[in-house]
């Protein structure tokens, strides 16, 4: 999650972030003098806290990938990939990884990445995820340990489903790190990070609720990314993230005592026209040009999907230290991947509900099914519930190839259009005496 | 008398649209597209002022069978006037670029051979017509497509050894850009005059002195524009204050209902791009789909289609009427349309069965964007270039039928202007709530 361009503007807590990445970045590269072990795992349902109580040094490839992207760099790694024979209906995650690293594995600081010492791969909701270790395997010749997470089909978390995965975690996850590391399991420690975790949770809630304020002041998507970046990653459960945190919701309760909106790339945001709830990932390559699509037309986002991909704290879930494998079980099984299609619909009915949005709009992605599998259903169905519109654009993660500007932008204003024409027309019925749906 | 000036910037044409206070279509104007938008929306603009004073004159001068005539000659004359203006200036120009360096080894014969073209192609303008008042022939709207057919007709007859034919149509390639490219006096007070001359000629003296009079009442009617509202792909480009541009989908939704107020679904199929729209009882949009980066199976993609086959694009249709047994075409994507052709061609497929099943691949894209957008609701109105095309009219047509049963199909002649239209209307109505606001 690193900078465009100097120019942009920024909020100062995100220098405080810049920082905290570029200290992590600085460990992996030194990661062999230091004398420590590197896992690479995913971003959801990530179990950082159990990596902490082992001292290993994690690594997230979809954020290599998505950091390649804002630097532009994520063409060539693909390409890199498509040599090696992956077709282009290959998640461009996978691809932009692997080209990564085959051309020298150099991470978002511009320092070279540690081959991992185990793949953990937690399993939660995307198919692709255990291809994607199963090759990372063969190009570092590294074991795997699988967490087998149980999708929540039926809408909910048994206990049979808890105990299916603390059995995991004790028999197979804690094994492997202790042969990795050669220390014994730790519950103090990892009880220890999680309360810390639990705070930083708590202050995280408060900042992405905020939006719930007039004017909005965040955007939860494209801010959202920012936001969300340590907690979803190396840090939760450090005390560094539980002071970002600190810091951060201070920084928001400033603005929303002074009435003021988020600081955009391009400046801080003026009228806040619309408010809009968005569903599915950012596109990556292009991700300050559309922002300023929705910026240059008084678009806030108000609340997202994808700020939930790894962990779902504004519903209640907090990492607890009072049973810390069970915890970690309900966190891996409630990301927004691992839920099942009510699930997500009833959450986004309730985002356009508690936030007051304008309506919703889906940001439907080439690479990524977990994601768009059935978001034209949602579409429908969130239309249909709330009375509210609607719209849908497409791009990808990393793969410039399938953004689209002009129809993108297109798609965004006539959106927007069409949300300030229904308000009109609803004005213009009211008057007449007319019923009108809220 | 106040009007108000919708502009569609289409990738392929442009298109305008003058209305009055009662929104009543007062005129119409339309050129291709080019490099230069602003000079294409000054252009259709003009030619929707042209075509607005005749829609005055029609009227001003009642339903009287003689003054009807004095007004159809006056037409024809006027546009004859006007195409002479058009090929004063393309002469200059032609004999410029026969006089360039480029061409100095044969400058004087080439010089000759232009001259004669040029002369013929005068000739074939100032001819009178044979058939004074019967159907006009089915020609292009466009100076570039009249002057092309022309030019190339006598060029292939006067083409000799030195001269060749592909040296001639070099001349009209370089001609017809700078003659695109330059505004030119098309207005209806500069050509009116010399018109009224011819169309009177031969006339009753009274009926002439009428309709005389009349033309010079209607010359002297005040347009003032209250407003100009652009849409359509190249409306970003237009010197406009940002609330005077509207999105094409809006325009499309609200223009389709201003032609068929019981207009629900709207399908918008322009040059490259296709939308699905669903309106309101009041033309507001409700939903929209539309085709993604790729333009497979839009306007454009019959261009290349009638290139590929040598034929008029407006030809394309009626050919395909004559089929008995489509062909089935799985691919609409426009780069591969020629091999696709050539290979249907090859294995023996008659021409009017293979561009059948080109314009159901067309509408069977267009199916599943309606699908997307809540499918077809009565009454379903077809806009864009694309509507009309009488073969993509029955595909849609059968189409419909058998996946939703019957339903009412809108098709207005104007249908190539209906986003247009809808800017208008955006116009007037949006003037009118700034000024019940002030």
């Amino acid at each position: 999650m690193t900078s465009e361009a100097d120019a942009i503007q920024k909020e100062p807590s995100m220098l405080v972030q810049k920082a905290m990445i570029a200290e992590h970045y600085e460990k992996l590269a030194h990661a062999k003098e230091l004398g420590k072990k590197v896992v690479y795992t995913f971003v959801p349902g990530n179990l950082t806290e159990l990596m902490n109580a082992f001292d290993v040094l994690p690594v997230y490839p979809e954020i290599n990938a998505l950091s390649s992207a804002m630097r532009q760099k994520a063409g060539r790694y693909i390409a890199e990939a498509e040599r090696l024979g992956h077709s282009e209906d290959v998640c461009t995650y996978v691809k932009c990884d692997i080209g990564m690293k085959r051309q020298g594995n150099v991470g978002p600081t511009g320092q070279p990445l540690p081959p991992p010492d185990l793949l953990l791969l937690s399993y939660t909701g995307c198919f692709t995820f255990m291809k994607w270790f199963e090759l990372l395997r063969e190009e570092y010749g590294c074991p795997v340990v699988m967490l087998h997470t149980p999708y929540q089909g039926d809408g909910e978390i048994t206990d049979n489903m808890r105990r299916y995965v603390v059995e995991q975690l004790e028999r197979e996850v804690i094994p492997a790190f202790e042969r990795l590391t050669g220390t014994r399991y730790d519950e103090d420690r990892l009880k220890a990070a999680m309360a810390k975790s639990a705070q930083a949770e708590d202050d995280m809630v408060a900042v992405l609720e905020s939006a719930k304020h007039r004017p909005s002041p965040i955007d939860a998507y494209f801010g959202g990314v920012y936001y969300i970046g340590p907690m979803f990653t190396a840090f939760r459960g450090t005390a560094g993230a539980a002071e970002y945190y600190a810091q951060l919701r201070r920084e928001v309760g400033g603005r929303v005592a002074s009435g003021e909106g988020p600081i955009t790339p391009e400046g801080p945001m003026g009228e806040q026209r619309y408010r809009l709830v968005v569903e599915g990932p950012p596109n990556w390559t292009n991700f300050r040009e559309l922002w300023r699509m929705f910026h240059e037309e008084g678009a806030v986002v108000v609340a997202s999907s994808y700020t939930k991909v790894g962990g779902f704290y504004d519903q209640g879930f907090r990492h607890d230290a009072s049973r810390p494998l069970e915890s970690l079980a309900d966190y891996c099984m409630g990301c927004y991947t691992n839920r099942s299609l009510p699930q997500r619909l009833d959450l986004l009915e309730r985002y356009v509900r508690d936030y007051e949005a304008d309506g919703l709009l889906i940001n439907s992605v080439k690479s990524c099914n977990s994601f768009s599998a059935g978001q034209l259903l949602l579409l429908r169905e969130i239309e249909k519930r709330t009375g509210r519109p609607a719209g849908f654009i497409e791009t990808d993660l990393v793969d410039r190839r399938y953004f689209s500007a002009a129809n993108v932008k297109n798609r965004i204003e006539s959106y927007l259009q069409m949300i300030g024409e229904k308000r009109r027309s609803r004005g213009a019925r009211g008057a007449r005496g007319e019923e009108v749906r809220p | 008398m106040k009007v108000y000036v919708g502009i569609d910037l289409g990738s392929t044409t442009t298109k305008a649209v003058m209305i009055d206070e009662g929104e009543q279509v007062l005129g119409r104007g339309i050129t291709n597209s080019r490099s230069n938008y602003e000079l294409a929306a000054a252009i259709a603009r003009d030619e929707a002022r042209v075509s607005a004073r005749f829609t005055l004159l029609e009227r001003e001068l009642g339903e009287a069978p003689e003054l009807a005539r004095f007004r159809t000659r006056l037409a024809k004359a006027f546009r004859k006037q006007q195409s002479l203006t058009q090929l004063a200036a393309f002469r200059d120009l032609a004999l410029e670029e026969a006089g360039a360096d480029r061409v100095a080894a044969i400058r004087a014969p080439l010089t000759a051979a232009v001259r004669r073209v040029l002369d013929g192609m005068k000739e074939r303008v100032e001819k009178p017509s044979l058939l004074e008042g019967g159907a006009p022939a089915k020609t292009s709207d466009f100076f570039r497509d009249r002057a092309a057919a022309d030019y190339a007709k006598l060029a292939e007859q006067i083409q000799d050894r030195t001269v060749r034919f592909d040296d001639l149509m070099g001349i009209f390639d370089k001609a017809i850009l700078r003659v695109e490219n330059t505004e030119l006096d098309l207005s209806f007070a500069g050509n009116v005059g010399a018109a009224i001359e011819e169309a009177t000629r031969g006339l009753d003296p009274s009926v002439g002195e009428r309709g005389r009079g009349a033309v010079l009442r209607v010359a002297e009617i005040p347009l003032d524009v209250g407003c100009v509202i652009g849409t359509g792909y190249g409306r970003q480009t237009l010197p406009f204050p940002r609330e005077d541009i509207r999105s094409e989908i809006l325009c499309h939704g609200l223009g389709a209902h201003h032609q068929f107020p019981l207009t629900r679904t709207v399908l918008d199929i322009g040059g490259q791009d296709t939308k699905a729209i669903q309106v309101d009882g009041d033309g507001v949009v409700t939903s929209f789909q539309m085709n993604d980066r790729c333009a497979a199976g839009c306007g454009r993609y019959l261009g290349y289609i009638a290139d590929e086959m040598s034929l008029g694009v407006h030809e394309l249709g009626p050919i395909a009427l004559e089929s008995t047994r489509t062909v089935k075409i799985n691919s609409t994507c426009t780069v591969f349309a020629g091999a696709e052709l050539r290979d249907h061609l090859s294995n023996g497929q008659r021409r009017e069965d293979i561009l059948a099943g080109l314009h159901r691949a067309i509408i069977l894209r267009a199916m599943a964007l309606l699908a997307r957008s809540g499918g077809v609701e009565e009454e379903l109105t077809f806009t864009g270039g694309v509507a009309n095309n009488p073969a993509a009219v029955e595909a849609l047509r059968a189409l419909v039928r058998e996946n939703y049963g019957e339903r009412t199909l809108n098709i207005s002649p104007g249908s190539i202007y209906t986003g247009a239209l809808g800017a208008a209307l955006f116009g007037r109505r949006g003037l009118e709530a700034r000024e019940l606001a002030a």
